[in-house]
């Protein structure tokens, strides 16, 4: 994943510019967190690589694609794919159980309907939740519920995991089971980028980014950090 | 590099009724003014084809297709008449676009001659009548929709050769003794002997012939005293009674058309079916009403829940949803909505038919392309409904949709 130059201009009044020339390189297998304060364009530049949002300026190349020369449903087809979100609000369905929320994630990506299943269930008992698999979300804890919402995220085997603050709406023992889950996933060789405000979840990273009104800096690690 | 794919029309269409499903109040409220809309359509049109069916059913539909012409009645008291009416009736009329049989009679003037099933009948005089011997050609029988209980009636050949056959109404064959005309009885008038060859049933149009023998035109010419017809009956198809009866004149006497009096049974419905086809038109125009604000209804609701479901929206674009797929989505839903309440008010619309006919003693009629067609009808709107809101939320961009949500 490459960008490069890559600002975005929000054409209000005033206009804001959320991103100032971002260039970011991650490689496969990554396992990046970006910190930043409230407001300094984190949620911005995760849209733009999670193919929600274009940039105004700049470029982007995902698996060698330049993104942005394609069409929306090339994209919609590369997020079906290739791309997991998840969020601090969940966005689950609220009259589907557990097991059919997952299950959404192969309608876009048109995985055959018997695999889905099969999948779901699969994805379930990674994150620990098939013994939930009836229940609606409000039946749910936050934790269950964010655990869920992981799940369908890697349903379709995506290489890329896009996670926007998800453990902000958790409690610390939570926020545990969630980052032991990110651990396992960036052991399995899925590419992770988080954002978060939390200091635990970033020191967990391999790399640490920090975005500072609409731009973007690595920070070194520190020597008392494990790797 | 991923092809380009659409969502499968199954996972649309099951996503479409998760949805519609998972409001379901809302969405049987949603679909009450469609199914209204079209009930009343459904009712209206199958009342109203009901009805007509029922005013073409049995005696109307005899008056309806009956044209009968007698001779105008003469220049003065007592002259005769400047032209008689012809015998060739068939020739004359059948050709006709609309008519379906023709046939004439005329009283035989048998002066004092008695009708007897024996010879022997100045003999037996308790056994001989006083019948109405009558004159006819061979369509007069068609043309009054008889039907024989036995034998058979004569044709235009029998009528040429003067043949001694008769054919006896039902009346005159009882007081004559005979049943059936298996061993080719005899009857006589006078002392002129005739082979019976059929007896009728029943007549739905002269029914007093009934008590009359009638014999071919031809013979009756040769034997007796006879003039023209004095009766023309004209059997039409359904709505060509009319023009019949304005074409009869000039067809039959064509020098002197004016002797001809021609009376069509007026088809006492008439003004009732102008009546009921004002009511159906305020039916008509009513469902169409209703159905309208079923769409907007439907057109309301579908917008109402695209603004309610931003969050849903944005979230099913990072699962992978193009623009398009979350058009189709929002119209599919629409479409189930409008197709849900056309069959719903179509089926009712059935039952209210069934009943209002059952009320009457009626047989429902209804076109089978009706019901099919107003479901289709209710999908159509539904889909028409859907388009601005679908438009809208196919619009929306996916990154605030799920900020917003
Ligand atoms: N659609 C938009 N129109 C106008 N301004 C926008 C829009 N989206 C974001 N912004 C602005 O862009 C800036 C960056 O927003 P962004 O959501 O990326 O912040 P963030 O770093 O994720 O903040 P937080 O930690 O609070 O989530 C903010 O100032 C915000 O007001
Ligand atoms: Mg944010």
């Amino acid at each position: 994943m490459l960008l490069e130059g890559v600002s975005r201009t929000f054409e209000t009044e005033p206009p804001v510019r959320a991103l100032r020339q971002v260039d970011l390189t991650v490689d496969e297998g990554d396992y990046a967190a970006i910190e930043g304060r409230s407001g300094s364009g984190k949620s911005t530049l995760l849209n733009i690589l999670g193919l929600l949002d274009a940039p105004t300026e700049g470029r982007y190349w995902l698996d060698r694609a330049d993104v942005l020369a394609q069409s929306d449903s090339e994209r919609a087809a590369t997020r079906a794919r290739r791309i997991g979100f998840v969020f601090q609000s969940f966005h689950l369905m609220p009259h589907r159980n557990v097991l059919e929320n997952v299950m959404l994630a192969g309608v876009y990506s048109r995985m055959p309907r018997g695999e889905r299943i099969e999948r779901a269930e699969s994805v379930l008992q990674r994150v620990g939740m098939t013994h939930r698999a009836s229940f609606v979300p409000t039946q749910l804890s936050g934790g269950e519920r964010q655990r869920v919402a992981i799940a369908r995220a890697l349903l379709t085997h995506p290489r890329l995991l896009l996670c926007d603050e998800p453990t902000g709406n958790l409690d610390s023992r939570n926020t545990a089971t969630i980052l032991d889950l990110f651990d396992e996933l960036a052991a399995d060789g899925l590419t992770l980028i988080v954002i978060t405000h939390d200091e635990l979840v970033s020191r967990r990273a391999r790399r640490r980014l920090v975005m500072v009104d609409g731009m973007l800096s690595e920070q070194p690690r520190r020597l008392d950090e494990p790797a | 590099m991923p092809a380009l794919r659409a969502v499968g029309v199954r996972d649309l269409l099951d996503e479409a009724l998760a949805s519609v499903l998972a409001r379901p109040s809302r969405s049987a409220l949603t679909v009450l003014g469609t199914v209204l809309g079209i009930c009343a359509l459904v009712a209206t049109l199958g009342v109203s084809t009901t009805a007509g069916h029922q005013i073409v059913g049995r005696l109307d539909e005899l008056q309806a297709t009956e044209v009968v012409a007698e001779p105008a009645g003469g220049s003065g008291f007592g002259a005769p008449p400047v032209s008689e009416l012809p015998w060739d009736i068939e020739d004359r009329l059948e050709r006709l676009n609309g008519v379906v049989a023709a046939g004439g009679y005329a009283n035989v003037d048998v002066g004092d001659r008695l009708v007897s099933s024996f010879l022997i009948e100045r003999l037996t005089r308790d056994l001989s009548f006083r019948l109405r011997v009558v004159a006819a050609t061979p369509g007069l029988f068609e043309a009054t929709r008889s039907t024989l209980s036995s034998g058979r009636t004569w044709d235009a050949g029998f009528s040429e050769r003067e043949d001694r056959v008769a054919v006896l109404g039902r009346a005159a064959a009882e007081r004559l003794g005979i049943t059936d005309v298996a061993h080719a009885p005899a009857i006589f008038v006078g002392d002129e002997p005739f082979v019976v060859i059929g007896i009728l049933d029943e007549l739905a149009r002269e029914g007093d012939l009934a008590a009359a023998v009638l014999i071919p035109e031809g013979t009756a010419r040769g034997l007796f005293d006879l003039g023209a017809p004095s009766r023309l009956i004209v059997d039409t198809e359904l709505g060509a009674a009319p023009t019949i009866a304005a074409q009869a004149p000039l067809a039959l006497i064509p020098n002197d058309p004016d002797q001809v009096r021609v009376t069509l049974a007026q088809a006492p419905r008439g003004v009732q079916a102008g009546i009921e086809s004002d009511v159906q038109a305020l039916f008509v125009t009513l469902g169409l009403v209703a159905l309208l604000v079923g769409g907007i209804g439907i057109a309301n609701t579908t917008l109402v829940s695209v603004l309610e479901r931003v969050g849903e929206i944005g979230l099913r674009r990072a699962l992978g949803a193009g623009r398009s797929e979350i058009a189709l989505h929002f119209l599919a839903e629409s479409t189930l909505l409008g197709f849900v309440g056309g069959i719903l008010g179509a089926s009712g619309g059935v039952i209210v038919v069934v009943g209002f006919a059952a009320s009457r003693d009626w047989v429902p009629v209804l076109d089978p392309w009706l019901a099919p067609t107003a479901a289709v009808g209710g999908a159509a709107m539904g889909l028409v409904a859907g388009l601005y809101p679908a438009l809208r939320a196919a619009s929306l961009e996916a990154a605030e949709a799920l900020r917003s949500g």
